[in-house]
C-alpha cells in the first residue's frame, strides 16, 4: 500500500507535558483518514508537526516517501480548527494574499479563486469586508483558500463547525469530490457521524498515544461481539419468550402481545447462527435478524474508557 | 518563491489604508502647525504689549538713563506733586510710577526712591530698574575713587573668554548644547518611532491571534518570516507617515507664516528673552548678527551627511531590536490590556536614554556616563546620536566607541531577534492565558 504520509514514533514534549508519545501512523494515498481523539489528546500537535509549524523531538515524518521538508509545505493544505480571517480586509484581497503565501502566482490565484467563488456561489463577496460576513460565509472562504493550491494532502480540523446543514453538505460533497480527484485527506473531528460517512481509515489518539488505527471496516469487525437484533412473530409470544430466555442469554426485550411481536438482542457464539436461526424458525416467523455492528462513536468511547480503566 | 515581500506588502497596505492612519497622517501636521502658529502668534502679541512707566524724577541724577526700549517706554513727570503723579499714573493706566526724590547725594536718592504699582510688579521690570540704579551707583563710587566717566566707560567692557580646540578651531559657547539638541532631536525621533510603531506591530500580532488567522498563515510561512514581514511592513508605513508629516508640515508652516505675517525669527528671540534684554542695556556687546553667523557656521560644520548615515544605521538597528520585542509581547498575550506589565521594561531604557542623554550629554558629551550609555545597546541609538553632531575622531566621538557601539548593537539585535522569534513562534499558538516571565523563558526551549 502506497502511503502519502508516514509518521514513525513521533514524540513531542512541552516542558513536563508529553504531548505525543511514539505515535506511528500510515496514511494511505487517496483516502480519507479520520484522526480521532478526545480534547487535549495530541491531535493538534500532530497536525502542527505535519504542517511543520512545530517539530518533533524524536521520530520522523515522511511525506510521499521523502523525509518531510519545507518544500512540502506547498503540497499540504491545512484548515485549522481555530481559524479566522483579517477582519478589516476585503474578501478577495485576503484570499489572494493567503493563496500567494501558499506559493501561487497572483494571476493563477485569481483565476482559481474566481472559479471557486463561482462554484460555491459566493462570487459577489469579492469586495466585501470580512467583518460583514457571517461565520459560515467566512468558513467557506477559508475552505476555498485551503484547497486552492491543489495540495496532495489536505488536513481538515473540524471542517463542518460553523456551517448550517445545507452548507455542511456542500462542503462534504466537495471533500468527497477532492478525494475522487486523487487527494489524500486527514480529517480530524469529534462528529462521529461524519467519520462513519467519510472515513475509510481512522486512528484514535488518547493521552498522547495512538491506541487504535486501521481500516474503519476492519476495526468494526474486530469490535463486533456477535450480537444480533432479533424480531420474531408468534401466536403465543409469552410462551416463546419463556422458552427462549431459558435456553439463551437475551437482553433488551420488547413484547407486543397485540401484534404478536417479540424483539430482543442476543449474543451467539461465533459461526453458530444457523442452529439458532433454525430454532427460531421452527417456532415463529423471523422478521428481523441483524448483526449489531458498533458505531465509530461506540468504538471511540469504549476504547478510551478501556484504556482509562487499565491505568 | 520568497514570501517575505508578499507579507511586507500586505502589512504595509493594511496599515496605510487604515482609516485612523490616514486621519492621523493628514491631521497631525495641521495640528502641529496650528500649535506652532498659535505659539508664535501669542508670543507676538505678548511682545507687542508695551509697558509704560511713569518716572517722577526730582533729583539731579538719572536724567538720561530711562530710555524707551522695545518693551518699555518711560513717561517723565515734571513739576507736579507726588500725589498728582501717582493719580495720573493710575488714571492713564500706566504700569507703575518710579519716584526719585531730591536728595543731595546719589546714595540717599537711591535709598529713598520708590516704585509704585497697582499690583506686585513683575520681576523683569524691577530688574530693569535696579540695573539702572546699580550702574549709576557703581559709576559714582568709582568717580569717588578717582575714575572719570570716560575711564569708566572704557573699563566696563563685557568680557568673554576665547576658546579654541587644539587644532585651532574656534569654539563657541553653547555649541555643545546646540549639537546635543540636534542629536537629541534625532534620538527623540527614534524613541517616538519605536514607541508608536512598536505598538502598532504589537497590536497587529494580537489582532492575528484574536482573529485566529495566525494558524492559517503559519501553515504556509515560517513564524520568523511573518514576524519580520510585519516589522518591516509596519516600519515602512511609519516612514511613509513621517515623510508625509515632514513635507506637509514644512509646506504648511511656510504658508501659515505667510498668512499670519509672522517672522519665524520671532520664535528664536522668544527663547532668548534675557539675552535680548542684556543686549539692549549694554550696547557694548558685539552685534548679535555676528554671533548668529558664527553659530550658523558652526551648524554648517556639523557633519550632516555622517549624522544622517548613522541616524539611519542606529534607527534601523534600534527599531528592529525594540519592535521584535514588541512582536514577542504581542505573541505572548491575548489582549492589549495584558501587555502593560511587559511594556514597562521596554519603555524604561528608552526613557532613561532620553533623560540621561539630555542631562549628561548636554553638559559633557564625552563624560563617562555619556560614553557608557552610548555603548549600551538598548540606549545607544538615542544617546550616541546625541553625541555624534560633535563629529567623529579628534574632538568628537572616538572611532573605537562608535565601532564598539554598533557591534554591540548588531550582536544584541541578533540575540534579541532570535529570542523574540522563539517566544513569538510559541506564543502565537497559545491562547487563553497570560504567561509569566518564567513561562516565557521556558518557551525558548520548546
Amino acid at each position: 500500500m502506497d502511503n502519502i504520509l508516514v509518521t514513525k514514533e513521533v514524540t513531542k514534549q512541552y516542558g513536563k507535558h508529553l504531548a505525543l508519545n511514539k505515535v506511528s501512523l500510515e496514511i494511505p494515498k487517496n483516502s480519507i483518514y479520520g484522526l480521532l481523539g478526545p480534547n487535549g489528546a495530541g491531535k493538534t500537535t500532530l497536525i502542527r508537526i505535519i504542517n511543520q509549524i512545530t517539530f518533533p523531538d524524536k521520530g520522523e515524518v515522511y511525506f510521499d516517501g521523502e523525509l518531510l521538508k519545507p518544500k512540502h509545505i506547498s503540497m499540504i493544505g491545512y484548515l485549522p480548527e481555530e481559524r479566522g480571517l483579517y477582519k478589516g480586509m476585503k474578501v478577495g484581497e485576503q484570499a489572494l494574499y493567503l493563496a500567494q503565501l501558499k506559493g501561487l502566482s497572483k494571476v493563477e490565484a485569481k483565476k482559481r479563486l474566481m472559479y471557486w467563488f463561482e462554484r460555491l456561489d459566493i462570487g459577489d463577496w469579492w469586495n466585501k469586508k470580512v467583518q460583514e460576513l457571517s461565520k459560515g460565509m467566512a468558513q467557506k472562504i477559508q475552505f476555498i483558500v485551503t484547497i486552492l493550491h491543489e495540495p496532495k494532502l489536505l488536513i481538515f480540523d473540524e471542517p463542518f463547525s460553523g456551517f448550517d446543514p445545507i452548507n455542511a453538505n456542500i462542503i462534504k460533497d466537495e471533500i468527497l469530490n477532492l478525494k475522487e480527484k486523487g487527494t489524500s485527506i486527514i480529517f480530524s473531528t469529534h462528529r462521529m457521524e461524519s467519520v462513519e460517512e467519510l472515513c475509510e481509515y481512522i486512528a484514535l489518539i488518547h493521552q498522547s498515544e495512538k491506541i487504535l488505527d486501521g481500516k474503519l471496516s476492519d476495526i468494526k469487525k474486530a469490535y463486533k461481539n456477535n450480537i444480533f437484533r432479533v424480531g420474531l412473530q408468534a401466536e403465543n409470544v409469552d410462551l416463546l419468550l419463556t422458552e427462549i430466555s431459558d435456553k439463551f442469554n437475551i437482553s433488551k426485550v420488547g413484547v407486543d402481545a397485540l401484534e404478536n411481536q417479540l424483539d430482543f438482542t442476543i449474543q451467539i457464539p461465533a459461526n453458530d447462527s444457523g442452529e439458532i436461526l433454525a430454532f427460531f424458525a421452527n417456532r415463529s416467523n423471523i422478521n428481523q435478524f441483524t448483526e449489531i455492528i458498533p458505531s465509530a462513536n461506540e468504538i471511540f468511547i469504549q476504547t478510551v474508557q478501556d484504556k482509562d480503566a487499565n491505568e | 518563491m520568497n514570501k517575505l515581500p508578499i507579507i511586507i506588502k500586505r502589512e504595509y497596505l493594511a496599515k496605510v489604508r487604515n482609516k485612523s492612519f490616514v486621519i492621523m497622517t493628514f491631521l497631525s501636521p495641521i495640528l502641529m502647525v496650528a500649535m506652532v502658529v498659535l505659539i508664535a502668534y501669542l508670543t507676538k502679541i505678548n511682545d507687542n504689549q508695551k509697558r509704560i512707566i511713569g518716572v517722577f524724577n526730582e533729583s539731579d541724577y538719572f536724567s538720561n538713563d530711562f530710555n524707551t526700549t522695545e518693551s518699555t517706554s518711560y513717561v517723565l513727570f515734571k513739576d507736579v506733586s507726588l500725589q498728582a503723579a501717582k493719580d495720573s499714573t493710575a488714571h492713564m493706566g500706566y504700569y507703575g510710577l518710579l519716584h526719585i526724590p531730591y536728595e543731595d547725594e546719589l546714595e540717599k536718592v537711591a535709598a529713598h526712591s520708590y516704585f509704585y504699582t497697582k499690583e506686585t510688579p513683575s520681576s523683569s521690570v524691577l530688574e530693569q530698574l535696579e540695573h539702572v540704579f546699580q550702574a549709576r551707583l557703581r559709576e559714582r563710587r568709582l568717580q569717588d575713587m578717582g575714575v572719570s566717566s570716560s575711564e569708566f566707560a572704557q573699563m566696563d567692557k563685557k568680557y568673554e573668554i576665547n576658546t579654541e580646540t587644539f587644532e585651532g578651531e574656534q569654539n563657541l559657547k553653547g555649541v555643545n548644547e546646540i549639537k546635543a539638541i540636534i542629536g537629541g532631536g534625532f534620538g527623540y525621533l527614534i524613541m517616538m518611532f519605536i514607541i508608536i510603531y512598536g505598538g502598532f506591530v504589537m497590536r497587529s500580532v494580537i489582532e492575528e491571534k484574536t482573529s485566529r488567522i495566525i494558524e492559517v498563515i503559519i501553515s504556509s510561512v515560517k513564524p520568523f518570516q511573518l514576524m519580520m514581514g510585519k516589522i518591516i511592513g509596519t516600519s515602512l508605513a511609519g516612514i511613509t507617515q513621517f515623510a508625509i508629516w515632514i513635507v506637509s508640515a514644512t509646506l504648511l508652516l511656510f504658508v501659515a507664516f505667510a498668512i499670519f505675517d509672522i517672522d519665524p525669527t520671532t520664535l528664536n528671540n522668544g527663547a532668548e528673552v534675557t539675552g535680548g534684554m542684556a543686549g539692549n542695556m549694554m550696547p557694548s556687546v558685539p552685534t548679535p548678527n555676528q554671533t548668529i553667523q558664527a553659530y550658523a557656521q558652526e551648524l554648517f560644520k556639523i557633519p550632516w551627511a555622517m549624522l544622517i548615515c548613522f541616524f539611519v544605521v542606529y534607527f534601523i538597528l534600534g527599531y528592529l531590536i525594540y519592535s521584535s520585542i514588541y512582536a514577542a509581547i504581542g505573541a505572548a498575550v491575548d489582549n492589549e490590556t495584558d501587555t502593560q506589565q511587559f511594556i514597562f521594561p521596554i519603555i524604561l531604557p528608552l526613557m532613561l536614554a532620553i533623560y540621561v542623554g539630555f542631562f549628561s550629554v548636554f553638559s559633557n558629551p564625552h563624560g563617562p556616563i555619556a560614553v557608557g550609555f552610548s555603548l549600551f545597546p538598548l540606549t545607544s541609538p538615542i544617546v550616541m546620536l546625541m553625541r555624534l553632531p560633535g563629529g567623529i575622531g579628534e574632538g568628537g566621538v572616538p572611532i573605537w566607541e562608535l565601532v564598539v557601539s554598533i557591534l554591540l548593537l548588531i550582536v544584541t539585535f541578533l540575540g534579541i531577534v532570535w529570542f523574540a522569534a522563539k517566544i513569538y513562534r510559541v506564543g502565537i499558538l497559545m491562547y487563553g492565558k497570560k504567561p509569566t516571565y518564567k513561562e516565557l523563558f521556558k518557551w525558548i526551549k520548546y
